[in-house]
């Protein structure tokens, strides 16, 4: 009773950061019996799945219009540096996210980690519950010195996650670029908080929104934080890492890491644009814009083409992070010209994408792993016709897949519309040559959307449908409930939103209350949203549904009462050909194969073709980015030839190091003196 | 929202659906004039789709639900989508569900489905069908999009009935140099979601060169049925987001009475045996395309519907 009593009157916050401390507590727990499966993931998974719930609900909570930013020192840090923490709305909105689809991950990934898979389950619960504490730390964080901590303890727990199988060399190779990408975007980061505290030399959050930064040190500031939230968030040309890793890691890491992990460092970089830094000048939304439209397309292209499952998903990353920067792009640049009312409906449109991603990418890298358990396969090419044999999954994943391709009426449509009816008011901007550039950008999104209804039907084609490709497929087996609750809890998000998509701006104004003051105009009911004004555009998810169910039903009835249900199964036709063998149907190289033609400048295309007389044909292609071989390769050569070049320096010799400290010491007197 | 609207609601649906094979009858009559064949009866459609749905459906063995799912979430998307179109009346309770942003997702919901029924059985041309109608569709799609955003950007909204009433309202007819654009790109765009001559053609039975016919192939009785009626609406569909979008005149408004409505559908019946004529002769005139051209005409409407937009946005400022 005094503890029901206790938790009644503590802060939300306070709960908060006691949950953090229960997620670590889980992890720890882990270690107990590291290799009992039964312990780590039938209780401590589940367990971490309650706590993330119960984040959501306290994010929730911070997002009611009658909550009142709470803050608090801990006694934790260094002497003279304690950590502060905060919730506010926007941090809500971002633990809301963790939280809900956190506990989704959590119960797929109870059913999902196995022994005997690379790191034992124990010290993989350790670091899993750490990584998802450390994503909540940032988002309370209210100094640069916690922020910088947790951010990199979320960068190693992640690079240890991602390692999991560290037995295979390329897995090392893919975690050790992540681990360089992460530091170098968490070096900006330092930097970026070097400028940000305006001589003051305070960390906290609360002095760098009080300091006033010449325009030219806000804008240094703004550029090192898209540089280093862009490489955590995979923005080009900072992503790299991201289709190495994401692969790499077990599929609930792939989610967390797509799911979650990307959306915080969009959380970031909201923080330091437009809570720091009080927003800025138009070219900074500009530059935002531009280079999330770049990313957008970059990626939906690329994922076109790809031929590897995690990839592909990976690829289709990098597109919605594009998407969700050049919502946050427009959003600053409407700001700039003191369009609140239009900057509050694109930073919307970024917020529920961010939410939306969050759901279906996770919903379908989880998927993916249900499909890698039962086959052992994550090339596309080895895989198809699962739908009969895992039809759980199968349905499930089909609704991750119509939500990311943008159709009405789930979720991933819902924030595609927001941001085109964003992209529509913006030639009421005053200025001549913006109001007349950014309307195009509405064309890239679009073509952005419609790529990636491509890259979903080849993706979910080449895997559920069609005829097996490999004999071994006839044997896989479906999900486990475990599995198929989370992926149906996910599933379900997808749907909700989409059919109650004010429901879900409602939390969001929250957010662009604190952040800009205003919010958008409410819809008249929870499934009905009109932003701008009803008359101008409205869209009701919900009546869609209703509107089509209501016809297929109505069809089917009559079909049936006027006519018949009968059906009679046979062999399929096929134009007349006898025989129909798995390797007739197009195979993932060839459905990418309209992108690769038309898109083929974008690409770095190897190709081997057998000539007409060879004894074994072989046909080989290899589809390359072009900036590992045109930016980091070329970087990191010059990195190696100067570190071959300062290597002089090392003789191996005691006498010299010793003359190198006293001639350090000599420059330096004479600096003092 | 009163009796009447509902009733033209429900009514202007249930004359999509009745009249759509009649306007794809129509087409291939003029099309057999226009190339000195002997034309079929006019209410062929008709006894297609009973003949169909009269017949037991045969199913690959393999055939997943989603096979058999598909050719009623497609009938249900365009059916959808034919609801929110004024065609005949701006007075349309369900208008406000969805907007022409929404009118586009169905068409492309109706899309994804089919092309994944069509990768279901996993023949040689279902899946080379799917490949090619995704190709023509993440092409078309955003050139529709782009038509699209050429009239919100004049008229200030993504609502349909209210880019009518924008037209209707205006004081004698005023060219729009963007719209001249955003029309030729239309019309390239129905030409190809269609399944028309530069891009597919409708009448064909070489399986290599097929789109649209090469995914429904494993398709039998009721299900082939409802794809083609499905197919037919779709193109009653795109030829009635023209006349909104162009030659509005003759739509009721709010304020019409009953007789007004008649007189609509007058209108519209007259519209579309122009646009069927009309479509009729661009199909004789031209040559289909070749599958890799395919990309280059769409690419060039998605640039026209681009330049549109920037013409309109130039001569405003």
């Amino acid at each position: 009773m005094a503890a029901v009593n206790a938790l009644a009157t503590a802060t939300p916050l306070a709960v908060l950061l006691e949950l953090v401390a229960a997620w670590l507590l889980v992890g720890v727990l882990g270690l107990a019996r590291p290799h009992r499966i039964a312990w780590v993931a039938r209780l401590l998974f589940p367990l971490g799945a309650l706590v993330a719930l119960a984040v959501a609900g306290m994010g929730a909570l911070a997002l009611s219009a009658d909550f009142a930013m709470q803050s608090a020192v801990l006694p934790l840090g260094l002497p003279d540096l304690p950590f502060h923490v905060r919730l506010d709305a926007l941090s809500g909105f971002f633990l809301l996210l963790l939280g809900s689809v956190g506990a989704g991950i959590s119960i797929f990934a109870a059913g999902y980690f196995r022994q005997g898979e690379g790191t034992a389950p124990g010290l993989l619960c350790l670091q899993y519950h750490v990584f998802l504490a450390s994503m909540a730390m940032v988002i309370l964080a209210d100094d640069a010195y916690l922020f910088m901590v947790a951010w990199e303890t979320m960068a190693l727990s992640s690079y240890f996650l991602v390692t999991t199988q560290h037995r295979l060399p390329e897995i090392r190779r893919a975690g050790f670029l992540y681990l360089l990408m992460a530091h170098v975007g968490a070096l900006a980061l330092l930097l970026c908080f070097g400028v940000l505290h305006g001589g003051s030399w305070l960390m906290t959050f609360d002095s760098m929104r009080a300091a006033t930064l010449s325009p030219a040190w806000a804008a240094a500031a703004f550029l090192l934080a898209l540089f280093g939230f862009g490489a955590k968030a995979g923005l080009v040309p900072l992503h790299v890492w991201l289709p190495e890793a994401h692969p790499a890691a077990p599929s609930p890491v792939s989610a967390m890491m797509s799911g979650l992990m990307l959306k915080v460092a969009v959380y970031g970089m909201l923080r330091i644009s437009f809570d720091l830094l009080h927003a800025g000048p138009w070219w900074w939304g500009m530059l935002t814009l531009a280079v999330g439209l770049v990313t957008a397309l970059f990626g939906a292209v690329f994922a076109a083409v790809q031929t590897d499952m995690k990839r592909l998903l990976a690829y289709s990353s990098i597109e919605n992070i594009g998407l969700i920067f050049a919502a946050l792009g427009l959003a600053l640049l409407c700001y700039a010209f003191n369009m609140r009312p239009l900057a509050a409906l694109a930073l919307t449109a970024a917020l529920l994408h961010a939410l939306n991603h969050a759901l279906f990418k996770s919903l379908l890298f989880l998927a993916t792993g249900s499909v890698l358990h039962a086959t052992n396969e994550r090339s596309l090419g080895k895989l198809g016709g699962l739908i009969r044999r895992m039809p759980w999954v199968a349905t499930l994943a089909l609704v991750g897949t119509l939500s990311l391709a943008g159709l009405p009426p789930l979720n991933g449509f819902v924030s595609e519309w927001l941001l085109l009816q964003a992209f529509l008011s913006t030639p009421s901007i005053p200025h001549a040559f913006i109001n007349m550039i950014v309307p195009l950008g509405a064309a890239v999104v679009a073509l952005t959307a419609a790529l990636a209804g491509y890259v979903m039907v080849k993706f979910y084609g080449v895997i559920f449908l069609g005829q097996p490709r490999e004999p071994s497929l006839m044997q896989a087996h479906d999900a486990g409930w475990l599995e198929r609750v989370g992926l149906a809890w996910l599933a379900l998000g997808c749907i909700l939103i989409g059919v109650f998509p004010q429901a879900a701006l409602d939390a969001i104004a929250g957010v662009t209350q604190t952040l800009l003051g205003t919010v958008i105009q409410r819809g008249p009911a929870p499934w009905w949203i009109a932003p701008v004004a009803q008359a101008q555009a409205s869209y009701s998810g919900l009546w869609l549904l209703l509107g089509m169910a209501g016809v297929i039903a109505v069809m089917f009835v009559l079909v049936r009462r006027m006519y018949h249900g009968r059906v009679r199964r046979v062999s399929p036709w096929n134009c007349g050909y006898p025989e129909l063998t798995p390797r007739m149907q197009d195979t993932a190289e060839g459905f990418g194969q309209p992108i690769r033609h038309m898109f083929g400048p974008f690409f770095r295309i190897e190709r081997e073709v057998p000539s007409p007389d060879d004894q074994l044909p072989r046909y080989r292609i290899q589809i390359d980015d072009r900036f590992w071989h045109g930016l980091y390769l070329p970087l990191a050569r010059i990195v190696g030839w100067l570190a071959d070049a300062l290597s002089v320096l090392q003789r191996g010799r005691l006498a010299i190091y010793l003359l190198y400290s006293f001639l350090t010491l000599i420059v330096l007197l004479v600096f003092v003196l | 929202m009163n009796a009447l609207a509902l009733v033209s609601q429900l009514g202007g649906v249930v004359l999509a659906v009745a009249l759509a094979p009649l306007l794809a009858g129509w087409v291939a009559q003029c099309r057999a004039w226009l190339q000195n064949r002997s034309a079929p009866p006019l209410l062929l459609p008709y006894r297609t789709l009973r003949k169909l749905f009269r017949k037991d459906a045969a199913l690959a063995t393999q055939a997943s639900p989603l096979f058999r799912t598909a050719p009623y979430a497609v009938f249900g998307a365009m059916v959808t989508a034919a609801a929110i179109i004024p065609s005949v009346t701006t007075d349309l309770p369900l208008a406000r569900v969805a907007d022409a942003i929404a009118l586009v997702g169905l068409f492309a919901t109706a899309r994804v489905f089919i092309a994944l029924a069509a990768m279901d059985i996993g023949t040689v041309f279902g899946s080379m069908g799917a490949r090619r109608e995704m190709m023509i569709g993440f092409l078309a799609e955003p050139a529709l999009l782009m038509v699209l955003f050429n009239a919100f950007l004049m008229f200030g909204s993504t609502a349909l009935p209210t880019i009518v009433k924008g037209t209707l309202d205006a004081d004698g007819l005023t060219l729009h140099p963007s719209l001249a654009f955003a029309g030729v790109a239309f019309v390239m765009v129905l030409l190809a979601e269609n399944a028309r001559i530069p891009i597919d053609n409708p009448g064909t039975h070489l399986e290599v060169t097929m789109i649209h016919e090469s995914m429904v192939l494993e398709y039998s009785a009721r299900h082939l049925a409802l794809i083609e009626w499905a197919s037919w609406l779709k193109l009653f569909n795109y030829a009635c987001i023209g006349f909104t979008l162009f030659v509005p005149w003759g739509i009721a408004p709010h304020t019409a009475g009953p007789l007004g409505l008649l007189l609509a559908i007058v209108w519209l019946l007259a519209k579309l045996a122009v646009a069927g004529a009309v479509l009729a002769v661009i199909e004789t005139v031209s040559a289909k395309l070749r599958i890799f051209r395919a990309p280059e005409f769409l690419s060039m409407a998605f640039l026209l519907a681009v330049l549109g937009l920037l013409v309109h946005l130039l001569l405003q400022s």
